[in-house]
């Protein structure tokens, strides 16, 4: 499974994997807004944003072919509007939808498989989001394969009843099912409040330190950002 | 509807960033008053009831499933704000984890799915949840949670400049309206079935003393989805509308790239002027929106 | 010497009227291990969740000679280690390590201490090598004794465990049942594993009804309440 096979990733040690999150961050940042204003040659710059893509993937010691088709997931969606951009009669359009947003989504994976999800999301707080949500989406990250995995059960024991397969009947169980596990959901977060509390939790969520950002990452991050840019500069002075 | 990066034009995705980054904050901040961080817990978990639920598949009948989309549920078991953040949390892990919606298209799905979406959900039932119609006030809430979600998707999408021949869009706002209303229809199911477990889930929202606030501020979320659908559709009349009030000039003057010499000759054409003006009109309709929003939801009872 | 917990006369009754507790006297001495017996909805859970204040009700709680009320219990819920039976429940941080310092750092402690603490936590139960793991990934044997280890890094002087064999299999239990014997703290395990409380506890208490029917050994009170596995019809 997708996220199962990037967490593996996200363990390894390369230099890449070593950089700070916020300078990782930066970067991607920088390479997405040149992906998304990119219009002259867009091919021939797509092309050479690639290849600083995969160069990337190689030092931080990642499988390639395995990280371009993962990036590929966008590519229905993209590829439905790429024809009807076409259909509209601009094809031009459809192709650099399609190669923007397969772009976008490399590089983004890239980030997430260089960086496991917790020193991520304390990259974000650093650079400014909202603490709380950053939160709450740390725990909806732990949570979020616990929860997948009852309703799978719940879809299973329900398909090994015989239930109906359609119809009214069918809408009510599924309707059902749901409520059950929202309320077992709810359960949950009650014994977990009650487990924090058992700790000592007296209101706020105490973390430990978030690693210096050192030297090379600044040096990452000034490079990173730069790359991008003088790729993109480069193609379109040469096309 | 995930929008992914690189189909948004430049000031569409720039102007839902800077409009989501205060509107986040901001609901936010209401979420955790007076619960500081006690509450993280049960926002992630419902987070991931979401996230899960979309594997329980809902027959339609015609040989399709349908599945939640959650905002409005959420809605009206949490509240809105903190609905907002849960379905903010669930954006935010779907973009980076599984690359379900872009970065820097991340703004532009917050503000459809969890701020106007959420807002749109919970709207109905704070008006008319209340009293005897309160199935179809739920009902109600989950469809305009999904329409509303997916028409300001579009119309960014065609604001843009993403070429729609009008017999596919619409057939897309068709199949828009059938997700809406399978939605409402699913909210409703579920929503049901949750009282008959256990009554307190579901919140009763208070008796009414802001229903004209709130009224007004569904009057305005609708207004907003559907205006700017048009608009989109029609950016000449924008952009006349645009010119007359001299926004157009100065929107021009807001746009900032890392290559302003290369994106000279982009400003100078037509349909980038367009997009501007349109831009402009739909910041000003969201800003009034999210406005009327907030105050509808400051007087609404805890 | 003064008892760890003292408990007289507690009553408890549920939001819906439901009385859960008619009045249980109890006493916990150093060292000792009482296992808490009974069935299911007998009141043995809502009584371990009065003794760090997760439950309010009426009559004597003492802990450690403190009563149990709002003001003693940050120091009581660190005295008091708690661990439940669903282990996924309470190993919510994203690693291992981060999980075991949560209780150090509700104490106040700077996060290098938290982490010092939290590794000799960890070496303890033997989970030091999962420090950087997600605890999703561990097996139910693995998350009990992270769960433990998280209440170790307080330096409690109780354990109370809830049930702490479900979900692990036979050589599960036996494994915790030797790491909890080496632990010095005070234990009160309530469970249904009579081999089990045999193998840990000195002592054990039957809960019926809300109140504490009888006290003995296991093995007395597995006999006089017939909780013999002994099929009836063979």
């Amino acid at each position: 499974m997708h996220h199962v096979v990037l967490e593996r990733w996200s363990r390894g040690a390369s230099p890449l994997h070593r950089r700070d999150a916020r300078a990782k961050i930066a970067g991607l940042l920088v390479f997405l807004v040149v992906t998304a204003t990119a219009h002259r040659a867009l091919a021939e710059v797509a092309a050479g944003l690639a290849l600083l893509l995969i160069a990337a993937a190689i030092w931080a010691r990642l499988p390639v072919a395995g990280a371009l088709a993962r990036a590929a997931l966008v590519l229905p969606f993209s590829l439905v509007f790429a024809a009807v951009c076409w259909l509209a009669g601009d094809p031009a359009r459809g192709l650099a939808l399609a190669i923007k947003s397969y772009l976008s989504a490399l590089a983004v994976l890239l980030l997430v498989a260089t960086t496991p999800l917790p020193a991520l999301l304390s990259g974000l707080e650093s650079m400014g989001a909202p603490r709380f949500l950053l939160m709450v989406a740390q725990f909806l990250y732990r949570y979020l394969f616990v929860i997948s995995e009852e309703a799978q059960h719940m879809r299973i024991a329900a398909a090994s009843r015989g239930a109906t397969r359609s119809g009214l009947g069918a809408f009510r169980a599924a309707a059902g099912a749901l409520a059950v596990l929202f309320a077992r959901s709810y359960q949950r977060a009650e014994e977990i409040h009650r487990g924090m509390l058992a700790r000592g939790f007296t209101g706020q969520l105490r973390t430990l330190a978030v690693p210096r950002f050192r030297a090379a990452d600044g040096i990452f991050a000034a490079l990173a950002a730069l790359a991008p840019i003088v790729v993109r500069v480069a193609v379109e002075r040469m096309v | 509807m995930h929008i992914p990066d690189g189909f948004l034009a430049t000031p569409v995705w720039a102007t839902l960033d800077a409009a989501a980054v205060p509107a986040v904050g901001y609901v936010a901040r209401r979420a955790q008053r007076g619960f500081e961080d006690a509450r993280v817990p049960l926002l992630g978990v419902m987070g991931a009831f979401v996230f899960a639920a979309q594997m329980i598949n809902f027959p339609v009948g015609i040989g399709t499933t349908g599945h939640l989309v959650g905002g409005a549920l959420l809605a009206c078991t949490l509240g809105p704000a903190p609905a907002a953040v849960v379905m903010c949390a669930i954006l935010t892990i779907q973009a980076l984890v599984f690359q379900d919606g872009g970065i820097l298209a991340l703004g532009a799905n917050i503000v459809n799915m969890a701020l106007m979406g959420v807002l749109a959900g919970y709207l109905p039932f704070y008006l008319w949840g209340g009293g005897g119609r309160r199935r179809w006030a739920i009902f109600a809430g989950g469809t305009l949670s999904v329409l509303v979600s997916a028409v300001l998707a579009l119309a960014e999408l065609l604001i843009s400049g993403v070429r729609m021949p009008s017999g596919v869009l619409g057939v897309s706002l068709a199949l828009f309206l059938v997700s809406a209303l399978l939605e409402g229809a699913i909210t409703m199911a579920v929503v049901q079935a949750l009282e008959a477990i256990q009554p307190g889930f579901v919140r009763r929202p208070a008796a009414a003393r802001s229903r004209v606030r709130g009224a007004v501020a569904l009057v305005a979320v609708l207004l907003a989805a559907v205006g700017v659908l048009f608009a989109s559709t029609a950016p000449d009349g924008i952009e006349r509308l645009a010119m007359q009030t001299g926004i157009s000039a100065r929107a021009q003057a807001l746009l900032i790239t890392p290559f302003a010499g290369y994106e000279t000759a982009f400003v100078a054409s037509g349909w980038m002027r367009k997009a501007s003006a349109g831009i402009a009109g739909l910041v000003l309709i969201y800003g009034v929106c999210l406005l009327i929003g907030r105050a509808a939801a400051r007087h609404r009872s805890a | 010497m003064a008892p760890l917990v003292e408990v007289r006369n507690l009553r408890y009754r549920y939001e819906d009227g439901t009385c859960a507790l008619r009045g249980v006297d109890f006493r916990l001495e150093e060292s000792e291990a009482v296992a808490l017996l009974g069935a299911n909805g007998s009141g043995k859970t809502t009584f371990v969740m009065h003794l760090n204040g997760l439950l309010a009700g009426e009559g004597d709680v003492e802990v450690c000679g403190l009563a149990v009320n709002k003001e003693n219990l940050p120091t009581i819920r660190r005295k008091v280690g708690m661990v439940f039976q669903d282990s996924e429940s309470q190993l919510f941080m994203p690693t291992v390590l981060e999980d075991v310092a949560f209780g150090p750092l509700n104490r106040g402690a700077s996060p290098a201490e938290a982490v010092k603490r939290a590794t000799a936590a960890l070496a303890t139960t033997g989970m030091a090598a999962a420090a950087g793991r997600a605890p999703y990934h561990l097996s139910a044997g693995e998350k009990k004794r992270v769960a433990i280890a998280g209440i170790l890094a307080t330096d409690p002087e109780i354990l109370v465990l809830d049930e702490p064999t479900t979900f692990l299999d036979p050589p599960g239990q036996c494994a915790l049942a030797e790491l909890l014997s080496g632990l010095p703290q005070a234990k009160i395990v309530v469970t249904h594993n009579i081999r089990f409380a045999q193998a840990l506890c000195t002592r054990a208490v039957f809960f019926q009804a809300g109140r504490i029917a009888a006290e003995g050994s296991v093995a007395g009170l597995v006999t006089r309440f017939g909780w013999d596995f002994a099929l009836s019809r063979k």
